[in-house]
């Protein structure tokens, strides 16, 4: 048997931020607080709007104490800022953008000045250390380079802490296993479903895990399951750990799990957490489910202040016993919007009307399939009606229509989705509205 | 008038084809002539029909959604090359043939193949031109 790496790993690599005391870090978090919000204030219009309008200033806020007098953001002020109106630095001073799905057709767009690059280089630099990993370990990185922040961001961590980087990006399975064989991957980055793929692909290559010196696996950027957990870190011989992050906070570095595996740890000194009710809006009773809000405190091209994640955790009381004095949140469970994750891709069903919309003579009557199953990607299919304008004699004219639907979808979402054209009304419509979405993967969260 | 033949999109279900021809039936419309053109997913019922104006009312309440389109309705002798000649001046004009299938039926001794090229108008000057019949939409909804 392998030796994986414990508890003892986690709780050797602790940085000083992360082993802060309470109150300490509250006088940090106050401080820096004070700086960012006058910062937005005076930089950010959105901001600036939003608080005129409650009657909010800059000087009114002391500490996160006072946070719930600061109105919220959300997606939708990114989209009407696009670009660059979430900015806060000069372009001059901005050294890269990013960007994920918006609701609707226009992208997320966020700006990094050189010290949110080290800020994300010191978190994720952190998420890795939390598994184990040090200078002398060789890190895989198949999170996508790309616009899609989990390449860059893994792969400044792993740089900041000194490891071997090998950027591998996502895709090309053979070619994956071939280097993490041949190259002693000892460290991996990829989402939860990808490493169920390289486990399954690299059996039928007639590769032996145990044999590998592959310890570790940082997986996020998609919805996973403690089951899912246990066939990766079977599969794939390894201590599965799971981080979370989004582009609009940094992406991913934002909390993550150290060997102890109970709850992810959030970088609170630069992310500040709360945790409300989606209804109400109010702050949810300690370690009671709710939606999450980041206000960062340290981030100088785009500060969030009080941004509406959507997603739904709560906050585990207690201190872990890797030593870490940081806030700990339990696994995302689920989302307040209809936004799904398939293969770490943000998707939202606007933007399917968006491209039905575009693709003449298609109604938009759609239903989209997602499905998993065991050791493959998630497999997901449009299901659309046909309209009496669009039925040719000719099938290849039907498959002409299938085929521009499915490449505006992949040009708008990144992501290769099998288009089925159906029969009109085939689609189940309950109380007349029709069911947009069936999600068929077992997440068992 | 034009010959008009009506085309089905049909998943591959069960029973699909059943309730199309059903409904037809319920209405009084006969069908003359049929064809389908097959995908994995689904398949597109051609149909000639005794009333085109009928078997789209009866689809539609049926649930069924359907397009017409224009095609020619061609007389072939019957008997060996009958069919390859009358190919044969298309292919001469340089006209592509999308696909043919043949009637139930006969008018007297020749056969009627039902004929839908990438061009109808060219095709139909063709065809006229080296003496190949066309039936009209009347003949041929009237058979």
């Amino acid at each position: 048997m392998k030796t994986l790496p414990d508890l003892e790993s986690s709780r050797a690599l602790i940085s000083p931020a992360e082993a802060m005391p309470p109150d300490r870090l509250r006088t940090l978090q106050d401080e820096r607080l004070r700086a960012v919000v006058r910062r937005a204030y005076e930089t950010v219009e959105v901001y600036r709007r939003k608080w005129d309008e409650a009657g909010v200033s800059p000087e009114d806020i002391h500490g996160v104490e006072d946070l719930p007098c600061l109105p919220f953001i959300t997606k939708d002020d990114f989209r009407e800022a696009y670009p660059f109106g979430m900015f806060s630095a000069p372009l001059a001073e901005i050294v890269e953008i990013h960007a994920s799905s918006g609701t609707t057709g226009k992208p997320t767009v966020v700006g990094y000045t050189r010290a949110d690059i080290e800020i994300w280089g010191e978190v994720m630099g952190r998420t890795l250390a939390a598994g184990g990993v040090t200078s002398n370990d060789i890190v895989q990185n198949s999170y996508g380079y790309g616009l899609f922040t989990g390449g860059l961001g893994a792969h400044y961590g792993a740089s900041r802490i000194g490891a071997a980087v090998v950027p591998t990006s996502a895709g090309n399975t053979k070619r994956q296993l071939q280097v993490m064989e041949d190259f002693g991957t000892t460290a991996l980055c990829c989402t939860p479903s990808y490493a169920i793929v390289l486990g399954e692909t690299g059996r039928e290559m007639g590769m032996n895990f145990e044999a590998l010196p592959l310890r570790v696996g940082f997986h996020g950027a998609e919805p996973w399951s403690e089951s899912m957990r246990q066939e990766i870190e079977k599969s794939l011989c390894i201590r599965a750990l799971d981080i979370y992050g989004l582009s609009e906070v940094i992406g991913p570095g934002v909390a993550y799990e150290c060997l102890a595996q109970s709850g992810l740890h959030i970088a609170e000194d630069h992310f500040f957490p709360e945790i409300i009710n989606p209804t109400t809006l109010e702050h949810v009773p300690e370690g009671a489910h709710g939606e999450l809000v980041f206000t960062t405190l340290t981030k100088t091209g785009l500060p969030l202040i009080r941004y509406r994640t959507r997603d739904i955790t709560h906050f585990i009381p207690g201190q872990c016993e890797c030593g870490r004095t940081l806030r700990r949140m339990a696994k995302v469970s689920g989302r307040t919007d209809d936004m799904l994750i398939i293969r770490g891709v943000n998707v939202f069903p606007s933007q399917i009307e968006q491209v039905l919309g575009a693709v003449e003579g298609t109604e938009p009557h759609y239903q989209l399939v997602i499905d998993r199953q065991p050791g493959r990607l998630d497999e997901v299919e449009l299901w659309v009606e046909v309209s009496e304008d669009v039925i040719s004699d000719e099938v290849r004219r039907m498959e002409a229509l299938e085929m521009k639907i499915l490449k505006e979808l992949e040009s708008m979402l990144g992501l290769s989705i099998k288009v089925r054209l159906v029969e009109p009304k085939s689609i189940a419509r309950s109380e007349g509205k029709a069911k947009r979405i069936v999600d068929r993967r077992d997440l068992g969260i | 008038m034009k010959v008009s033949q009506i085309t089905v999109f049909l998943e591959n279900k069960k029973g699909r084809l059943a309730e199309v021809t059903e409904a037809l039936a319920r209405r009084g419309v006969n069908i003359r002539a049929a064809s389908i053109a097959d995908t994995i997913d689904y398949g597109l019922l051609r149909l000639i029909v005794s009333d085109p104006v009928q078997a789209r009312q009866a689809l539609a309440e049926a649930g069924f959604s359907a397009s017409e389109t224009e095609v020619l309705a061609v007389e072939v002798e019957d008997r060996p090359g009958g069919l390859a000649s009358i190919i044969r001046c298309l292919a001469d004009a340089g006209i592509n043939i999308e696909y043919l299938y043949a009637f139930v039926g006969k008018s007297g001794e020749k056969a009627i193949v039902v004929l839908r090229s990438e061009d109808t108008e060219r095709a139909r000057e063709v065809l006229q031109k080296n003496n190949v019949t066309l039936l009209t939409g009347e003949q041929v909804h009237r058979l």
